[in-house]
């Protein structure tokens, strides 16, 4: 059976053999991921698949296609390139092509645990039991999974490199009486998910959610736990820092301008040691450690490619491999502070603190404005002590201006590390303390 | 060696392994897609994909793998994979797990197609693309076309005798028109923001006519730019059959899925807010309120022959006259809820477990016409074409933002209106219905996430224009 890298080789020598003239892009992504599933607190799904995709781009004459298989005989392989380069012939022209990346070296091939790429479903049903006998008979949901990637990428430009990475994440929920509480984090290792430890912060947490009350809509001074926090991060790389959105006005960035707190630094990095991530974009381009907002001042937007080529700038090995949408990060870290939790609930005088956000959906592209719900645990503050369950609200809030210069009052000292929703990213980031976020109606409608 | 006798070797192997009921998907899919912007060619993919996944019963829990190889001995070892798999879910195990009983059943089906959207030429569909998307950024906007297509070949066998392939065309095209204005942007779409989808050839995309409502749509995006915001407060709405669409397949089709009502999605996609013990008696809506999950009807979306558990499609209603009396579910689901049908399990490719999904969840035509709604209408606001969409985990607590909006007065439009968006309850919303048009689109929805590894559902649902009393309406930050 042929590495991936060996696949990669022969599919681009395919190609170049078949249209030497052409400019040719192969891609390769083995991919095993294992994720056990528990719900009414057993395991009720446990799946694996184990898939090896090659991805080839041709342009040609003017006109580029790209296209795909998961079967990587020679006979899939030789029918992969044959399609795309007939798909080239026929396709229209494309005069926004960018170019093939040129050669590059990583600045990292990936951070690969091989305990991890070897966890078994049994060791997976371990870090599940834990959780689930910590939660002491209060029902449990959630997932392990443990995955496994290896890449290589070539291209007639003489570009190739090849890498490897694991993550392993964890997401877990305790219910009682119909309130939910929750945890979830991702690492590049299985042994660093303490499923015991998880499932007894969870069931402390839920304790008291159960007769939650409710509290009218308004704006509230709140602490943001990481959780929340990952989904601001999660809509700044899809709608703010997309160099494409922002070449056609469609994002709030502008660059060079103090846009946030001085306390709010933001870095997309998937290639420092231990973070989880791919070291390369789809289009071959090295990933970096790119500051996009440092000390509250915007300073860099992620591109790929074609985005590069309309804002003049180069490509940040942002590629989402999707060019209609754009590039986009995937690895977003908001730097830590000094302040525990507690003493940021601490200087609260009246406020609320927010565990997680659900359904969030932008309504304004320009503001970055969204409407969503609070999950999984709303707490009163008064006088510096979550006093009280508070019922689940819908919010209507600008995410830029919740962060703007004065807005943040405090940072947390423990920026936890979220799972991204299937694939290696990470949205890592602290708790916050903001000084304003406009809840705009409350469970009951 | 045929595909069923690939999959047959997995169902053995599975079965050799210790499961007590097994079932394999050998599933070839070639996709489709372009997208254009301004005239231009962003996108052109054609993805090829084929494996064999194989689901394994043991004790009370599935085990399921997957793999991209066709051969019988990869098939057998992705058999004792399954089983080795859920043999490890025993360490956490729950009740007893059985399936409902179901006859064996061999099969064909294949959707229906009058023109292979695969056959038609790239340079004619591109062609249509770059036209239509030239003539909105012609009238200043940002014009972007997509179309995607689906041509998915399935057997499947079950160690209970099912051997059932089928052949499913899917494909759907759209175009959306977006005007940046100062420290504002609005956008218009025909048909839907991101197209229509059928179970259907490119008759679908040709009848379409995108070239109609290029100009039409780039000038309407345009004046929202400039058109006063929706108010806030709380008015009569009429929602427009796109908009509808929508609200069905959150606040109703979602809500209704067994397994989130059974608890076993509460971690992710979450719950619902039904209790089981009120099916056949709570009131879910108006008497004008009939919603049916029907998988037969030709040409929408959520078609199919037989689900991915090999149970026939049949139409069944979940709502009627106002009333919950269905859901949609599974072979297993169905077992511990005790009912007696499933039918609504799916998978979106050959490497994802079979969950429940819905099929063609739509409302059953009123007795009125829009025009007819917006004449007796005094005061209110019509919205449509979806433009944002939240709603909580028990799928009760919902808002909703369009694409564009109109002031209704005295029975006739008034003024256009940016930005409108409305909020409410679930079922306090589906009982203040009380017009409710006959002209129904089965609008297909290709995007419908869920599951953990996730899994994108295609899904369809006949709406059409109905009325709501007293809706909060201009929620903004």
């Amino acid at each position: 059976m042929m590495s991936h890298v060996d696949i990669a080789g022969q599919a681009l020598d395919l190609a170049q053999r078949a249209a030497p003239e052409a400019e040719v892009a192969v891609g390769v992504a083995h991919t095993e991921q294992w994720l056990t599933r528990f719900a009414t607190s057993f395991i009720h799904q446990n799946v694996a698949d184990d898939t090896t995709t090659v991805a080839l781009t041709v342009h040609l004459d003017g006109r580029t296609a790209a296209a795909s298989t998961t079967l990587t005989g020679a006979d899939g392989l030789r029918d992969l390139v044959d399609r795309t380069l007939a798909s080239a012939k026929l396709a229209p022209a494309d005069p926004s092509w960018p170019g093939l990346s040129s050669p590059a070296p990583l600045l990292s091939t990936g951070t690969l645990d091989e305990a991890t790429a070897a966890a078994t479903p049994a060791q997976r049903a371990e870090v599940v039991k834990a959780f689930v006998d910590a939660a002491q008979g209060r029902e449990t949901a959630g997932y392990c999974r443990t995955a496994h990637w290896l890449g290589a990428y070539a291209n007639s430009a003489g570009q190739a490199v090849s890498g490897q990475a694991t993550a392993a994440d964890f997401d877990g929920i305790v219910r009682d009486r119909g309130a939910d509480s929750s945890t979830r984090l991702i690492s590049t290792r299985l042994s660093d998910l303490d499923g015991a430890a998880l499932g007894s912060q969870v069931a402390r947490q839920v304790s008291g959610l159960a007769d939650a009350v409710e509290l009218p809509a308004g704006e509230y001074e709140v602490v943001l736990l990481p959780a929340a926090v990952s989904d601001l991060l999660i809509n700044f790389a899809l709608a703010g820092f997309n160099g494409k959105q922002h070449a056609e006005k469609r994002s709030f960035v502008r660059l060079g301008e103090p846009q946030f707190d001085p306390a709010i630094t933001l870095i997309d990095d998937a290639v420092s040691a231990g973070r989880v991530g791919v070291p390369y974009d789809s289009e071959g381009t090295p990933r970096m450690r790119l500051t996009l907002v440092e000390n509250g001042v915007t300073t860099a937007l992620c591109h790929d490619r074609r985005s590069a080529v309309l804002s003049g700038a180069v490509s940040t090995g942002h590629s989402s491999g999707n060019a209609g949408f754009g590039p986009a990060a995937q690895n977003l870290v908001l730097s830590a502070g000094d302040r525990t939790v507690e003493e940021l609930i601490g200087s609260v005088r009246r406020g609320l603190l927010v565990t997680d956000f659900w359904y969030t959906r932008v309504l304004d592209p320009l503001r970055l404005t969204l409407t969503g719900l609070t999950r999984n645990g709303v707490w009163l503050i008064e006088d510096g002590h979550a006093t009280t369950a508070v019922k689940n609200f819908r919010f209507t809030q600008a995410y830029p201006e919740a962060l703007a210069p004065g807005r943040v009052l405090g940072v947390g000292s423990a920026a936890v590390a979220q799972p991204a929703r299937g694939g290696l990213g990470a949205w890592t980031g602290p708790a916050l303390h903001l000084a304003a976020w406009n809840f705009t109606g409350t469970a009951s409608g | 060696m045929s595909h069923f006798d690939v999959a047959t070797a997995a169902v053995q192997a599975a079965l050799d392994a210790g499961a007590r009921y097994a079932d394999a998907r050998v599933m070839h899919r070639r996709t489709e897609s372009m997208n254009a912007r301004n005239g231009e060619i962003e996108d052109l993919n054609q993805d090829e994909s084929a494996g064999v996944g194989v689901r394994a019963l043991v004790g009370s829990g599935w085990g399921f793998y997957a793999v991209p190889d066709l051969s019988t001995t990869a098939a057998r070892l992705a058999g004792q994979t399954a089983a080795r798999i859920a043999a490890a879910s025993t360490q956490v195990p729950g009740p007893a797990l059985n399936l409902l009983a179901g006859q064996p059943v061999t099969a064909s089906w294949s959707s229906p197609c009058r023109v292979d959207p695969l056959g038609v030429p790239l340079a004619e569909k591109g062609d249509l693309l770059t036209r239509t998307t030239a003539e909105m950024a012609g009238h200043g906007v940002i014009g972007e076309g997509v179309y995607q297509i689906w041509d998915t070949r399935k057997w499947f066998v079950s160690s209970e005798g099912h051997r059932i392939d089928q052949h499913i065309r899917e494909c759907g095209a759209g175009i959306s028109a977006t005007a940046v204005g100062e420290g504002e942007t609005q956008r218009r779409s025909y048909p839907s923001y991101r197209g229509q989808y059928g179970t259907s050839g490119w008759e679908l995309v040709t009848d379409l006519d995108l070239g109609a409502h290029a100009a039409r749509i780039a000038d309407e995006a345009h004046a929202l730019l400039t058109a006063p915001a929706c108010p806030a407060g709380e008015t009569t709405l009429i929602l427009g059959s796109e908009q509808m669409c929508l609200q069905i397949h959150e606040s109703v089709g979602h809500a209704i899925e067994l397994d989130r009502i059974l608890g076993w999605e509460a971690a992710f996609a979450g719950t619902s807010w039904l209790d089981l013990s009120q099916l056949g008696s709570l009131r879910y809506g108006s008497e004008l309120m009939n919603i049916t999950i029907d998988p037969t009807i030709p040409g929408a979306l959520g078609s199919f022959g037989y689900d991915d558990e090999g149970t026939a499609a049949v139409k069944r209603y979940a709502v009627r006259e106002g009333v919950w009396v269905g859901v949609l579910a599974g072979r297993d689901s169905a077992s511990v809820a005790g009912l007696d049908y499933g039918g609504s399990v799916r998978a979106d490719g050959w490497s994802r477990l079979p969950m429940v999904r819905m099929t063609n969840v739509g409302m059953e035509p009123g007795p009125h016409t829009l025009d007819e709604i917006i004449a007796a209408t005094g005061d209110g606001v019509l919205m449509d074409v979806n433009r944002s969409w939240s709603i909580d985990d028990k799928r009760l607590n919902f808002q909703f933002g369009c694409e564009i909006g109109y002031e209704v007065k005295n029975g006739k439009l008034g003024r256009m209106l940016r930005n409108p968006t409305y909020t409410g309850i679930g079922p306090r919303f589906w009982q203040s219905m009380d017009m409710l048009s006959h002209e129904t689109t089965a609008w297909g929805t290709p995007n419908c996430g869920k599951g953990q590894p996730g899994q994108t559902g295609h899904t369809g649902h006949p709406a059409a224009a109905a009325r709501f009393r007293n809706v909060r309406v201009g929620v903004t930050a």
